[in-house]
């Protein structure tokens, strides 16, 4: 009978855990591959409004972005509430939004110069004022593709 | 004297350590961002030459005042029935010149859809939420309208074969199927909204 005990004496055997790093790599590569490195931090409040009919904004190197809203906290003593235009990393005023976006188009390849989108992100408890000026520099400069981001939901949620 | 077994082996043991390290950082920094929002163009800042002359009944106007509340054509409007106000103008087909309207055919409003126009004119003290509310129903009415026309035409919704059309990853055939197609029906449906400067409040 010794024969057929032979193997009962040893406990579970071991996960092997050989596989783990390729699992591991698996993942690694996939947020690798999708991470897009922020490259400007906020400092503006943006909550942006909701829209259902929204389009996807694609092809990331042809758009220039623009966010306006009320300062957040920490920048709130130096520069007040109202809210304001925030572009790359320095806040701004209405007549610099022209320069940055021929600025910002001259950096572009030339195929690309001409196909520009300008992201307009706005919070949603701003004013129409500050936003048809913006738009009123857009058109001298001849930015006239807007995009004015938005998340996707109820549109009269914008309302409460 | 030989080795026995070949060179000693490496201990990976620790390789699933560091993966895990670099993972957790590519986690962290990670934003997968997708933007959205309502697409639209700007007019350019050199009028036309030529006044063009529109007949008032073409012009559909929209005032927000700054409590975001709506003045459409002369009267006060609940935003939910901006829709269907701006569908019932768009689609009316008043010269009976649009055979693929299906609205009133009442005199006094537009005439054609490629006639037809919607102004829209906001205070400088309208909030950003409202506007954008006021904005995603006016491209919903055209959206909507598209829509039926993309049903009628091809059997699928307008905005569907669009958002394929700009997708990237779209073959190329399809593409050139699809842009036929998109710019058929937005010729029946024109997207014509005009924005007037705005108004300061007083």
């Amino acid at each position: 009978m010794a024969k057929f005990n032979k193997k009962k004496d040893g406990d579970l055997p071991a996960v092997s855990t050989a596989s783990l790093p390729d699992i591991v790599f698996m993942l690694l590569f996939f947020f690798m591959t999708v991470t897009v490195m922020k490259d400007s931090s906020l400092m503006v409040q943006n909550t942006l409004p909701n829209a259902s009919e929204v389009k996807k904004l694609e092809k990331k190197d042809r758009v220039l972005y623009i966010y306006v809203g009320k300062p957040t906290r920490e920048y709130q003593k130096v520069f007040g509430t109202e809210p304001k235009i925030q572009l790359n990393d320095k806040f701004a005023n209405v007549s610099e939004v022209g320069d940055f976006i021929l600025q910002e188009r001259a950096k572009k390849a030339q195929e690309l110069q001409n196909v520009l989108t300008t992201a307009l992100k706005v919070d949603k408890d701003a004013n129409m004022g500050l936003i048809s000026d913006i738009k009123q520099e857009l058109r001298k400069v001849n930015a006239l593709k807007v995009n004015y981001t938005t998340y996707e939901g109820d549109a009269f949620r914008n309302l409460q | 004297m030989p080795r026995r077994g070949g060179p000693p082996e490496v201990n990976a043991g620790s390789m699933a350590d560091i993966a895990f390290l670099l993972l957790i950082f590519f986690l962290v920094t990670t934003t997968i961002e997708t933007d959205a929002g309502l697409d639209r163009m700007l007019p350019p800042m050199e009028p036309p030459d030529t006044d063009v002359v529109i007949k008032q009944k073409n012009i559909f106007t929209v005032n927000i005042n700054k409590n975001g509340q709506l003045l459409v054509e002369e009267e006060l409007l609940d935003l939910k029935q901006l829709r269907a106000r701006a569908i019932a103008f768009l689609d009316n087909g008043g010269d009976g010149s649009c055979n693929y309207c299906k609205g009133k055919k009442d005199d006094s409003s537009s005439d054609n859809p490629t006639k037809a126009i919607i102004s829209l004119k906001n205070d400088r003290e309208t909030s950003y939420g409202t506007y954008i509310t006021v904005q995603n129903e006016l491209v919903g009415a055209y959206n909507d309208l598209r829509n039926r026309e993309g049903q009628r035409l091809y059997g699928r919704n307008f905005t569907e074969m669009e958002s394929e059309f700009l997708n990237p990853e779209t073959p190329s055939g399809i593409r050139d199927d699809l842009k036929e197609k998109v710019k058929k029906i937005q010729e029946l449906f024109p997207q014509k909204l005009s924005e007037a400067e705005t108004s300061t409040s007083n």
